[in-house]
């Protein structure tokens, strides 16, 4: 079976985890003897050669073809204003939030260009790359028959999807790794939501990335349970890392590590730490990461008074996120609306037991870790309590966390994604 | 005759690194040593040394009609060591004139008056051990405390260390009707002279001099002159506060702050009846002409002349209260470095950083801090702090096994 995926990045050049997660499917699905086609707006020539790749960039238009000028007419106008990458990097964030309004004027004359430089970034200019994506799907599925489906990942790349499905007839599978509700709550982008929409109405077949992403498909964007898969993320490497850094306080140390916006719950994590050193002070906490509630956060440590046993690491790079899960006894994702959630799993490979909220997609993967609503900052406080005094569990938790990364296989992913594909071509022959 | 009392306070806090949460435990050194000789070169450049030069000039000049009082911190009197002993060089030779006078401040530029007896009345002796040290055995007999925050109770505690006078601000919600240009004392110890800043006329040099939005703009010595003889006869010092690096440094010497210096004296001599004191002249000669109630402590801070610079928001009352819980450890040890910076984090400028007055006052206080944000400079500070805590802890332990 061949594949025509079309992604926004792919490893090493990637800001965020929709490139990884993109990557160990596409591996499993090598490892299952699957052709994938794969395509992204900017190729930079040192990604792994496992797919058959194709540079967008390196695409010419052909526009006397009739259909495009439709495609482009259906094309739905966007305004950015709101959060709308998936796994997206704090760094990567601050500079995407700092770009609020696109100025789309006179857009169409550099689209129709023969050919046409995608940054590939989620820059200043997306909105124009997304619809110029979509031009360059259908081109591309007009050059190529030689595929039996069309694999789309989210929203950025569902309108090439659709423009390859117009083209070439072949069944779409739109794959959500994150909701406009997931990045901005209950302040939806309404034209983000309609592309979202558009796609997975459009799609033969949906994959959601956890049974709380599906539950959000079906409630918000009105479609079908039965046309809807849960296919879960996994990890590339499910070995133990062992660190060399060592911890210089002689305090344990709880740790939450992500953007500090609404999305992630880091209110819950300063709430349960203030109940946490009532009844301990022998623990640091620390909030390692950066977003626009990060002030909100300070403010609220201080009037806690806690600020001696409390830090904020900022934005942390490189080693120093290694460093970090190494030195942590317990990992906390407090996330109101999580669609999958990978970081408690880098936890649990430094051996650090995690606690998650229940609305995090990993928390339907994960057995071994303690799953609390976001909300409930006394359970959570109760959690690190226990797994900072009581061995037993935090020890259990570290060996059968473990072993359960083990199973999450992306060649697991990819079997299960086979056989939705199958089971779409036989529904349409 | 009626007199001019000029007092420049001079300070330097030793600011801190970027100290993140991974040196905590690790790394002991928490001081900028390269900002702050850079600051401290700088404003030797700027400041200290041409304006001292050019008061010793006046000095000389009038044989000792015109004098001036300093105060210095031992913060900046242990950076100058380090980093500028040619300004050493030039104060020693102001103090040896015998027409300057010395104050005595809190080693650390502290706000211990606020929070705890014992460690303000260290922190004054310490520095006035100092002084002695540095300037050939001077003992100061006045005394300053931190950014001249003043209560009766703050007065009481100067008073029982022995103390002639003291400083602060005149402020208008103590004032009232009052005017600043008597001598007052302390309202629980009649004995302690209160001396009040004539904020108007200070802050026309201090702030105002290089505003050119301002209506009197520019400042000439003769505007000046006219001002202050405009005050009533019966008005006898006109108390002119500020800090030194006014001139130069926060009034550029483009704005000709030095030029308006130069010629002032000359100005007053011809054209008024004042002249010339130290505050301790001043305290011998003007009889007190009643008591100055300070209920709540007062600052000459901002527009609203109280704490609210260095205390009160969240951030600062953390750090601040988190730093005085730690005052009993420190005092079980005996260690130079501990004690260091046991001093150095005192100083009032690490809780200014974290002032989130942006409205009124943000400007003045964004010009002082090298953070970008109150909130780094709280983040900073309190990483810093726990490191202090861990190495207290250690230290205790270490003594008590060898005890």
């Amino acid at each position: 079976m061949k594949v025509l995926m079309f992604g926004w990045e792919f490893p090493p050049h990637i800001s965020g985890g929709l490139g990884t997660a993109c990557y160990g499917l596409v591996k499993g699905m090598v490892h299952h003897k699957q052709d994938v086609i794969f395509v992204v707006p900017k190729l930079w020539g040192d990604e792994e050669q496992m797919a058959d790749f194709v540079n967008a960039s390196d695409i010419s238009i052909d526009y006397r073809e009739k259909k495009f000028k439709s495609i482009w007419k259906n094309l739905t106008y966007l305004e950015v204003s709101s959060f709308l990458v998936p796994y997206l990097g704090p760094e990567e964030y601050q500079k995407f939030t700092d770009y609020a309004i696109h100025d789309r004027a006179d857009v169409d004359e550099s689209i129709f260009s023969t050919k046409y430089e995608f940054s590939g970034k989620y820059g200043k200019n997306l909105l124009e790359e997304v619809s110029r994506y979509a031009l360059t799907g259908a081109q591309i599925a007009r050059d190529r028959s030689d595929f039996d489906i069309i694999h789309a990942h989210d929203w950025l790349s569902f309108p090439a999807g659709i423009a390859a499905k117009e083209i070439s007839g072949k069944p779409l599978v739109a794959h959500v790794h994150a909701t406009e509700f997931d990045r901005s709550g209950q302040s939806v982008n309404k034209p983000v939501y309609e592309i979202e929409r558009a796609g997975m109405h459009a799609a033969d077949h949906v994959c959601a990335v956890s049974q709380l992403t599906k539950n959000i498909i079906i409630d918000k964007y009105g479609v079908p349970a039965h046309k809807i898969s849960v296919l879960h993320n996994a990890v590339l490497d499910a070995s133990i890392i062992k660190s060399t850094y060592n911890k210089k306080v002689p305090e344990k140390i709880v740790t939450f590590l992500g953007r500090i916006t609404f999305q992630k719950g880091p209110e819950y994590f300063v709430e349960a730490a203030k109940k946490v050193l009532e009844r301990d002070p022998n623990v640091r906490f620390v909030m390692a990461g950066s977003g626009d509630l990060l002030n909100r956060m300070i403010d609220r440590v201080a009037e806690l008074r806690i600020a001696d046993k409390f830090h904020f690491t900022g934005f942390l790079k490189g080693d120093d996120v290694d460093h970090m899960y190494a030195i942590s006894d317990v990992y906390v994702m407090p996330s109101v609306s999580e669609p999958f959630g990978i970081s408690p799993l880098e936890a649990v490979r430094h051996n650090t037991p995690v606690i998650i909220s229940k609305q995090s997609g990993v928390a339907e993967v994960l057995d071994n870790a303690i799953k609390v609503d976001f909300w409930d900052i006394d359970s959570m406080a109760d959690a690190t309590f226990a797994l900072l005094h009581y061995e037993g569990i935090s020890k259990m938790f570290k060996e059968l966390g473990t072993e359960e990364l083990k199973k999450l296989k992306w060649e697991h992913v990819a079997a299960k994604l086979v056989t939705i594909y199958q089971k779409i071509l036989a529904e349409k022959s | 005759m009626r007199t001019i009392c000029f007092y420049f306070q001079v300070h330097q806090p030793y600011r801190l690194k970027p100290y993140r949460f991974f040196d905590i435990g690790e790394d002991h050194h928490y001081w900028d040593d390269f900002l702050n000789r850079s600051v401290m070169r700088r404003v030797a450049q700027k400041c200290y040394l041409p304006m001292n030069a050019l008061l010793l000039e006046l000095i000389n000049k009038y044989d000792g009609g015109f004098k001036i009082c300093f105060s210095m911190s031992g913060t900046f009197l242990d950076q100058m060591e380090s980093y500028a002993p040619d300004v050493l060089e030039s104060f020693r030779k102001l103090v040896d004139t015998g027409h300057v006078e010395l104050l005595n401040e809190t080693y650390g530029h502290s706000l211990a008056s606020l929070k705890s007896k014992a460690e303000f009345q260290t922190m004054v002796r310490n520095h006035q051990e100092k002084i002695k040290k540095l300037f050939n055995g001077y003992t100061p007999t006045i005394f300053r405390n931190t950014e001249l925050i003043y209560s009766d109770q703050i007065g009481a505690m100067i008073a029982e260390m022995g103390f002639e006078a003291t400083l602060t601000e005149g402020a208008k919600h103590i004032l009232g009707w009052k005017s600043p240009n008597y001598v007052y004392c302390n309202s629980i110890e009649p004995k302690l002279k209160v001396l009040l800043k004539n904020f108007q006329l200070s802050d026309d040099i201090a702030f105002r001099f290089g505003n050119k939005t301002w209506a009197d703009y520019p400042l000439t010595t003769d505007k000046f002159v006219k001002w202050i003889n405009n005050v009533p006869q019966s008005e006898e010092v006109i108390n002119l506060f500020m800090d030194y690096e006014t001139f130069g440094e926060h009034q550029w010497a483009e704005t000709g702050i030095f030029e308006f210096m130069k010629h002032l004296p000359e100005a007053v001599f011809k054209h008024t009846n004042y002249g010339f004191s130290t505050p301790s002249e001043v305290v011998a000669k003007v009889p007190p002409i009643g008591k100055i109630h300070v209920p709540t402590p007062i600052s000459w801070a901002d527009e609203e002349r109280d704490l609210t610079a260095w205390l009160g928001n969240d951030l600062q009352d953390e750090a601040f209260g988190k730093l005085y819980e730690l005052e009993k450890m420190v005092n079980q040890i005996d260690d130079a470095e501990i004690k260091r910076d046991w001093t150095y984090l005192q100083t009032s400028d690490h809780f200014y950083y974290m002032c989130t007055k942006f409205f009124s006052d943000g400007d003045i206080h964004s010009y002082f801090s090298p953070y970008d944000s109150p909130y780094d400079a709280f983040i900073n500070y309190m990483n810093v702090l726990s490191d202090f805590v861990l190495r207290l802890k250690e230290k205790i332990k270490e003594q008590e096994a060898e005890a």
